[in-house]
């Protein structure tokens, strides 16, 4: 199922994702992280890509061609937080970067967790992913309540 | 965390300074925003005169300009110029070598490394929203200053 309210900027058109997008988000999530995990994203396509009211999966398109996607989803109570919209996933082709293109796609995944009716967004992210880190910061982003926790299960 | 005077002061003057590269301020002028020694604020902006992240322009009129790059220089890189941000304590210090020294240091190692990458994601250009936030917010006193003090805040608390 697909949703036709896509957001548009003078370059950039930001739609749902499409089963035809696997291929894509495969290749890209590869060129971005390094590590091809088409196993992984069959499944989160099943999940995320199906039209649903707290899931989504969007994919951003200039000229016609998908150039990023991200994807986010509704969760409460876990941790003991009420409902607040997560974001599991970015990504923008290194090529199409410095564009605001994360912007506009984070934009597009917090309209649609306004409308979902929550009014906090987080995310987790590696100690180490600068980049990454710096543009959730840039986009006003602070730490959170939470503090992560683990450690090594021994046999 | 508590960073040093000459750090603080270098943040405020970054900020101060790439809110708009095209202006030229007076280390005076600084100095009067965050109420700061104008001497120790003259000694921070020769060290980032050296680095080139101001530029300072001679004669009637002179001042200082921001010459960085707002989106990719973070407030690490400006603290790194002025204090240590490596790993506390002492290591050569008997005590290190004990169990109890490296349970300490591990403990102090989680708390440097979630300070460090805080620090290194957060860019001049973050801090600048930070301080118009904190600007609209209506952070009271000298403008300029006590908005830079409480965005500051904010992040190395």
């Amino acid at each position: 199922m697909m949703h036709q309210n896509p957001e548009t900027t003078p370059d950039v058109r930001v739609r749902t994702a499409r089963p035809g997008d696997l291929p894509t988000v495969v290749a890209l999530d590869a060129e971005t992280s390094g590590l091809e995990k088409a196993g992984y994203w069959k499944k989160r396509f099943a999940w995320y890509a199906g039209g649903h009211r707290d899931r989504f999966f969007l994919i951003a398109e200039a000229e016609g061609a998908p150039v990023g996607f991200i994807v986010g989803e509704v969760r409460a109570w876990e941790f003991g937080s009420p409902p607040s919209g997560w974001v599991f996933a970015i990504s923008v082709k290194p090529q199409a970067r410095l564009h605001g293109l994360g912007t506009v796609l984070l934009d597009a995944l917090c309209a649609r967790f306004r409308k979902a009716g929550v009014h906090q967004v987080r995310t987790m992210l590696a100690r180490d992913a600068q980049l990454l880190m710096s543009f959730f910061r840039s986009q006003g982003m602070m730490a959170g309540p939470f503090i992560q926790l683990e450690k090594a299960l021994e046999p | 965390m508590r960073l040093q005077t000459a750090t603080r002061i270098a943040i405020y003057a970054v900020l101060d300074l790439a809110a708009d590269p095209a202006r030229q301020l007076s280390s005076a002028q600084i100095a009067g925003r965050f109420g700061v020694s104008g001497n120790h604020l003259s000694k921070v902006l020769r060290v980032l005169g050296r680095v080139g992240l101001v530029e300072a322009l001679r004669g009637a009129g002179g001042g200082y300009r921001f010459r960085g790059n707002a989106k990719r220089l973070t407030l690490l890189d400006v603290i790194r110029l002025f204090e240590d941000v490596g790993p506390g304590g002492e290591p050569g210090e008997p005590a290190a070598a004990t169990a109890e020294g490296h349970a300490v240091r591990r403990v102090l190692d989680e708390i440097d490394d979630t300070a460090q990458a805080t620090l290194s994601s957060i860019t001049v250009a973050t801090m600048l929203k930070l301080v118009e936030a904190e600007r609209r917010a209506g952070a009271p006193g000298r403008p300029a200053g006590r908005a830079a003090a409480r965005a500051l805040a904010r992040v190395a608390g």
